[in-house]
């Protein structure tokens, strides 16, 4: 499974998703230039955290016109698996390819710290091996993590079980305690807290590889089945 | 030439953490008179062309894809010149 990780003026995260990729999963894994125009080598995109374009104007409202961003489209599209996370989720909200936004926090404080996360769907590509309702130590460092969508995309995200994650105690303001969410069809994620960072002990926690590990779990059972026929 | 001059605000239904803080701020100075705060961006773009009914078009354009994010801002505007 080749996964890409993309890289903005500004990322900052993108090497703890590659190391977490390399250490967790051991598959193969690239740095992806913003300017790039060809993704159709990658099974899974990584839309690291940071500041892309120092936040100007919007978080994420920049990034989203790089041209890469495109081919994040066009994969999401084909039914390629994307997660973002930070500001990575900041920019597919901005692209359009998950409803809603994130805004100002609440406390118009920058958190960064340990928050304990509710798994709400664990049929995700990205969850499977996690237990539902299970409690995650996964850390948060955002100003800007407090998400908002409309009652009715709020209520089409909850009837499709799209909330992925919600916070146990919400840090920021996030309406319904909204950590994480995916599309309608559940290939594309978005995330404020990062699990690239609780990838070993060593680091705090290590709740964060069973993103890395479902992933690929779901890769192998769709590559395994289709190599079957 | 031609001057836009752009007004982006949080939605009137959303809350904006900010206006709040200054609303409070403002409170705890003595002015007892302010009601609710809205923090909004103004930006002035100049723009090469005299053609106000197009420069219309096109500045509403940039405010859509990318001044505003209409999920939770509001924006309007004023052609100069």
């Amino acid at each position: 499974m080749k996964f890409a990780v993309l890289v903005f003026p500004g990322s900052n995260c993108d090497i703890d998703c590659y190391k977490a990729v390399e250490d967790t999963l051991g598959e193969p894994v690239d740095y992806v230039w913003h300017t790039a125009t060809d993704l159709s080598a990658y099974d899974c995109i990584l839309v690291p955290g940071g500041f892309s374009y120092g936040d100007y104007l919007r978080c994420g409202a920049i990034s989203r016109f790089a041209p890469v961003m495109a081919e994040v489209a066009k994969a999401a599209e084909a039914g390629k698996f994307v997660l973002g996370i930070c500001n990575g989720f900041q920019i597919l909200t901005e692209a359009g390819l998950l409803p809603g936004t994130l805004r100002r926090n609440m406390s118009l404080k920058f958190r960064c710290h340990d928050t304990l996360l509710r798994v709400e769907n664990n049929g995700n590509p990205f969850t499977k091996e996690y237990a539902l309702g299970e409690e995650i130590n996964i850390p948060i460092a955002h100003g800007e993590g407090n998400y908002y969508c409309d009652e009715t995309t709020l209520a089409k995200l909850q009837a499709n079980g799209q909330i992925i994650f919600r916070y146990v105690n919400n840090p920021n303001g996030s309406l319904d305690d909204i950590a994480g969410i995916s599309n309608e069809r559940g290939n594309v994620v978005g995330m404020m807290p990062h699990p690239e960072r609780a990838v070993s002990s060593l680091l705090g926690s290590e709740d964060g590889k069973k993103m890395f590990t479902s992933i690929l779990k779901t890769w192998r059972d769709q590559h395994e089945s289709a190599s079957v026929r | 030439m031609l001057k836009a001059k752009v007004y982006v605000t949080i939605k009137q239904s959303v809350l904006d953490p900010q206006g709040v803080a200054v609303q409070g701020a403002l409170h705890s100075m003595g002015f007892h008179e302010v009601g609710s705060v809205r923090i909004g961006k103004y930006m002035e773009l100049q723009l090469d062309t005299e053609d106000r009914f197009e420069a219309e078009a096109r500045v509403k354009a940039m405010c859509e894809k990318l001044l505003a994010n209409t999920v939770v801002e509001d924006y309007r505007f004023e052609l100069e010149g």
